[in-house]
């Protein structure tokens, strides 16, 4: 019988636990110490809990991110073709699981609502044991989740998620994020627009009227007003609005050229479509044809708007079109499992999970202190975005951003966005207080192991 | 004026949403007696008809087109519709092109079917029971067919784009000598379609001795009854029809904005509260308050309106319901003593 | 004993037993064991269904006495959460002075919406009241995040006030220096039972809740509340104006749902707008009715097998299904997953509408009337149960 602030099943599974916390942060006491952290595992396999949205909205994007983790799963203990294990550059990956530890793996639904999310994720952490908790497919769900991962100790691995938030005011110690986000969008898509649409060009935006939205609108607006542009209004859309004929209404009233539709999942294939069959593609305004913008694209999405997509600019961070190895790979991996290519959450969560795995690893230990500090300033490469690096300030990857527009003649429903230009990190890159992320006064607290 | 001009259109063709799932809510509600909670999902399954209608026509067999290749660099498959092996591959792609509109006949039998089975399977045992039941076994019904439609269709929106012959928007403008008003041709179509619809209802039950029936068996069921007409009948017939107009509405809307298998849920709420705004028991109520509610939500998204109240748009379907209940004991158009208690 | 009749003394006693017991009741299957994923009896699960316990007993005052549909009473729970965050980012981790101040919120809050709605009876009093919580929803959803924190959810951040933190004082919620997140856990041979803190002070609360709406039922109060349900016209006429008791109710039952959302926001401190969402205020309606509307120990039964459903059914992954069935030749085990693959995991939503439709169809008065079933069915050998339940039942007439 023992006592603690939080279930520790797998310890107490196996009887005594120790509490002690290493004071010196080093690999070597990390590697002494396999217990006094939430979830310690014991015997001979790891659970790591995969939490996404099934039903809702996102389910087929949750769908397509289990179908990534399970794949992940498989190569990491061995199974399959190992995917980007092999074009990985960081080689502690083996086959043989993680530290040795055959990975077993939990799912969930997080409803993407924040409730549900967490209640979720503290189900695996509390029932299963799960010493990870990764997934999600919207901002406010993995805020939720990477704060209770924060207080529960273990390690929050974010899946889809864009706002600056994630990694901005509300950063945590134990959350991480290879996904880009907002301010990336805008930095990568801004110089891409002011050279296909010129620099004087007059913005109209559609925001969705929550956090993502928010940050997403002043990230694009602040990089595009640089370039030369001006914004004529920012109107904000309800989130359950299914219509958006009454928001683009009146773009046609204004003396603006361009629409930019900071809108995602159903919200933005609704108002895209909207917005086409306004006639706002084929008008011409002040001399200038009127262009379309939708700053974060996904595949899914794509497919759900049709054609409307066709010559339509944004923003995404993979894409299976890639050349690289490590993309072909994982392409190739995934396509030949599942029948069709991965999405851009899928890759995100492939991703995370063998950089997760790694991690663990090169620590040398469970341990979430010690894998924070693993993965804390990693650079990697061959994961499909080029060289990457896990920023220490504020666990967020930098790595190069794909500006991708709609395609004009796909040959299959899986062939909607063809890269326009891979926009190389240094251009995407910002201060950690940087005042769109919470600015001087937002931190990541200090590394919670639990127990 | 121009802006306004446009979002009194935008509030009509919302407004025909609104009025076309009301109409059929109300009815049910008024001559069964019935809270449906599943009445969105009928308007779902309509909207579904359309899909199902364009995957079938779609129906195709593979044919590899050694010159491309497909994602992992294999031979491309290359779909080609059966149809266009019949009727030569510009007929097909016309075919194709129409299915939203040759859903309208697709979907009539079909949503009819869906109608009857529900009531003589399933409503029809819930008549006498209290309105709590009939909510609980309805709601559970329409997770059912969402879920049903879920597992085939996936949860993802599904384009269904309208004829190209409408996909072009209409210039108002040039016609009253204003600039800049123009209103894409679908939505027309879509305000005109539920015009006819409503007007046809309408006329079924004014003119015909069916109609008459009915009227009388919502005023008064149980005289109905004791007449000796067989009002049960008349009643699966009705729900039929309501299940039709729901179903004609979803069919419709797929052009407007690509439809999703919770797109019913979306609409579930709005429309129960047409219906009370519009008073129980009365069908013109019911249409009136799906217009006045949609030209409103049009206004309210207006910038300059935004600008004055912040989140107006947000709120105003519920507010106008608010007001309407306080100043209008039983709605706009509301008979005494339905469903109050 | 208690104020209480003996039938309803036993029935306080049997739940009191059942909530000290459920970490032991609710892990049934030993931790090795494949069906160890049935288990319901680790903290997170067990608090909320004490919790969303509480939100459907305050809800049948209103419903089930009054016969008032309330669709927005989600709005109640929303307000209760916020007020406890805020009492966290602006005094201490103790819950106390939160759950104090949902209680007032959420009566103030219900006593606002409950004088106007009540104007309208019937279906016009339930639109009302899901109006107004559809406009809190979308408000604290957007326009006032500075108070709600929008989509993310209230929580607290390292830089707010929290005037009262001492140096020593625990960093998570906690009950003068208790934490709500500390577990007990025993292991009993294969069996892991976590005895939780925070569960424990929800369960507590509950029983509370509980007597309070045994007594409720029990007085003249009540009395009147039913009278208001079976003729208004009738009561008038004797001279009783019955508004003054059925704000009473609403305020009393918006009370409920507010300490419901304050304890909920007690054990894990995040309060999401979501919250206030009309599926959130049809949910605990859907309890109400599942489990038995009008009986005292209905809704409780009602909330715990939808969270049930919605925490266990969720997490089941074909990965699991495959387990289950390997002992099976391999044809059949996949013809088996595939028939059980669309009613779990992403398909836990469709097994939810079933179990609706089944129970509304075969048990016409809710779960509760299963168990008087059941409990007829043994007739001798259960019987202080069966009379409890049945005690339960009969005031629903």
């Amino acid at each position: 019988m023992s006592k603690s602030d939080l279930t520790r099943r797998g310890v107490l599974r196996a009887g005594a636990a120790g509490l002690a916390t290493p004071t010196i942060f080093s690999g070597a006491v990390w590697a002494a110490s396999h217990s006094g952290f939430t979830n310690a595992p014991e015997g001979g396999s790891v659970t790591l809990g995969f939490n996404v949205p099934q039903t809702g909205p996102y389910a087929d994007e949750g769908a397509d991110e289990l179908r990534a983790y399970e794949l992940a799963v498989e190569h990491l203990n061995g199974g399959g073709d190992g995917g980007m294990i092999p074009t990985f550059s960081s080689k502690t990956l083996d086959g043989t699981g993680i530290l040795g530890k055959k990975v077993e793996y939990v799912t969930g639904d997080t409803q993407t609502k924040s409730d549900a999310a967490r209640a979720s994720a503290k189900s695996m952490i509390e029932k299963d044991g799960a010493i990870m908790i990764t997934g999600g497919s919207s901002s406010g769900v993995a805020v939720a989740v990477q704060g209770l991962c924060q207080e529960a100790g273990v390690i929050f691995m974010a899946g889809l998620t864009h706002s600056n938030d994630t990694t901005g005011k509300d950063r945590k110690a134990n959350g991480f994020r290879h996904f880009f986000n907002g301010y990336m969008s805008g930095a990568a898509l801004a110089p891409v627009l002011a050279n296909a649409y010129g620099t004087d060009r007059k913005a109209y935006h559609l925001t969705a009227d929550y956090t993502w939205g928010w940050t997403q609108q002043e990230s694009i607006q602040a990089s595009t007003e640089a370039l030369g542009w001006s914004t004529v209004q920012n109107v904000l859309t309800p989130l359950a609005a299914t219509d958006f004929s009454s928001y683009i209404a009146p773009v046609l009233q204004t003396d603006a050229d361009v629409l930019v539709l900071n809108h995602y999942g159903g919200n933005m294939v609704n108002s895209l479509t909207n917005a086409v069959q306004f006639g706002l593609k084929d008008k011409i305004v002040n001399g200038k044809q009127f262009e379309i913008v939708v700053p974060l694209y996904s595949r899914l999405m794509a497919r759900g708007a049709g054609a409307n997509v066709k010559g339509i600019f944004g923003s995404t961070n993979w894409h299976w079109s890639l050349p690289d190895e490590g993309s072909q790979a994982f392409t190739r991996s995934f396509g030949t499992k599942y029948g069709f290519p991965p999405s851009q959450a899928a890759h995100t969560c492939y991703t995370q999970t063998l950089l997760y795995a790694d991690a663990v690893n090169r620590a040398g230990s469970f341990n979430p202190c010690a894998v924070a500090e693993a993965l804390e300033g990693f650079e990697f490469d061959g994961l499909g975005n080029g060289p990457t690096l896990y920023r220490a300030e504020d666990h967020q990857c930098f790595k190069d951003v794909l500006v991708v527009k709609g395609k004009e003649n796909p040959t299959s429903e899986f062939d909607l966005l063809e890269i326009v230009e891979i926009t190389p990190v240094s251009q995407v890159t910002y201060p950690p207080d940087h005042p769109m992320f919470g600015g001087a006064e937002a931190s990541l607290g200090s590394c919670n192991p639990g127990a | 004026m121009e802006a306004i001009i446009l979002q009194i259109l935008n509030g009509l063709d919302k407004g025909s949403a609104y009025a076309l799932i009301a109409l059929g809510l109300t009815l049910i509600f008024g001559t069964l007696g019935v809270v449906n909670f599943a009445h969105g999902a009928l308007f779902m399954i309509g909207a579904f008809c359309a899909v199902t209608l364009q995957r079938l026509l779609n129906l195709s067999h593979e044919v590899i087109d050694d010159t491309k290749k497909d994602f992992l660099g294999n031979p491309l498959k290359v779909d080609v519709p059966y149809l266009a092996d019949w009727f030569g591959a510009d007929a097909a792609q016309t075919i194709i092109q129409w299915s939203v509109p040759l859903a309208i006949l697709f979907s009539i039998p079909i949503m009819i079917l869906v109608g009857i089975s529900m009531e003589r399977g399933l409503i029809k045992h819930f008549y006498k029971r209290p309105h709590a039941d009939q909510i609980l076994v309805t709601f559970g019904l329409a997770i059912v067919l969402q879920e049903i439609i879920k597992a085939f269709f996936g949860a993802n929106p599904i384009p269904t784009p309208a004829p190209p012959a409408f996909t072009g928007s209409f210039d108002f403008g040039a016609l009253i000598g204003m600039e800049n008003i123009i209103y894409p041709y679908w939505r027309m179509v879509y305000f005109a379609f539920a015009m006819v619809v409503i007007a046809g209802v309408f006329a079924f039950l004014q003119f015909t001795t069916f109609g008459m029936v009915v009227r009388a068996g919502m005023a008064d069921r149980e005289t109905v009854g004791m007449l000796g007409i067989n009002i049960d009948r008349r009643f699966t017939i009705m729900f039929a029809i309501a299940a039709c107009v729901a179903g004609l509405a979803g069919v419709m809307y797929t052009p407007i904005n690509s439809p999703n298998y919770h797109m019913g849920m979306d609409f579930l709420v709005i429309s129960f509260v047409v219906v009370v705004v519009g008073g129980m028991g009365s069908l013109p109520g019911a249409v009136l308050a799906g217009f006045v509610l949609g030209i409103l939500e049009a206004f309210a998204s207006m910038n300059e309106v935004i600008d004055i109240v912040p989140g107006i748009n947000q709120i105003i379907i519920y507010l106008v319901a608010i007001i309407v209940l306080l100043t209008r004991p039983r709605g706009l158009m509301g008979r005494k003593g339905v469903m109050e208690e | 004993m208690l104020g209480l009749a003996t039938k309803d003394f036993v029935l306080l006693l049997v739940v009191a037993v059942l909530c000290l017991f459920a970490p032991v009741l609710l892990n049934p299957f030993p931790e090795t064991s494949d069906l160890a994923q049935f288990n319901a009896g680790y903290p997170d699960l067990m608090q909320r269904f004490v919790i969303f316990g509480i939100f459907a007993i305050g809800f049948n005052i209103l419903f089930g006495l009054t016969g008032y549909l309330s669709f927005g009473h989600a709005a109640f729970l929303g307000v209760g959460s916020y007020s406890v965050v805020w009492m966290f980012k602006l005094l201490n981790y103790n819950i106390v002075p939160g759950l104090l101040l949902s209680l007032v919120v959420s009566g103030l809050f219900a006593l606002a919406i409950g004088y106007v709605s009540l104007r309208r009876s019937g279906i016009y009093f339930s639109i009302l009241t899901l109006a107004f919580a559809q406009m809190s929803f979308a408000l604290a959803y957007s326009v006032l995040t500075p108070i709600t924190n929008g989509e993310t959810g209230l929580q607290v951040y390292g830089n707010d006030p929290q005037y009262l933190q001492g140096d020593s004082a625990p960093n998570i919620p906690h009950l003068f220096g208790m934490t709500m997140r500390a577990t007990e856990t025993v292991e009993f041979g294969p069996w892991l039972w976590q005895f939780n803190a925070g569960y424990y002070f929800c369960a507590v609360v509950m029983l509370i809740a509980f007597y309070l709406a045994i007594r409720i039922f029990r007085s003249p109060f009540g009395m009147m509340l039913r009278a208001v349900k079976s003729n208004q016209q009738r009561m008038r006429y004797t001279g009783l104006n019955p508004r003054p008791y059925t704000l009473a109710a609403f305020v009393i039952s918006g009370m409920y749902a507010g300490l419901a959302g304050g304890l909920m926001a007690s054990m894990d401190p995040l309060a999401g707008a979501e919250r206030m969402q009309w599926t959130a205020s049809g949910e605990v309606v859907l309890m109400t009715i599942l489990g038995g509307t009008g009986t005292l120990i209905g809704p409780v039964l009602g909330a715990g097998l939808i969270k049930y459903l919605e925490n266990i059914l969720s997490k089941i992954n074909d990965n699991i299904l495959h387990q289950w069935f390997a002992f099976m030749p391999d044809g059949l085990e996949d013809f088996l997953v595939a028939i059980v693959h669309p009613f779990i995991g992403k398909g836990w939503h469709l097994t939810l509408g079933l179990v609706f439709m089944a129970v509304v169809i075969f048990l016409p008065g809710g779960l509760v009337e299963g168990g008087q079933r059941i409990g007829r069915l043994f007739g001798r050998k259960k019987p202080a149960e069966a009379e409890a339940k049945a005690a339960a039942k009969t005031p629903a007439e």
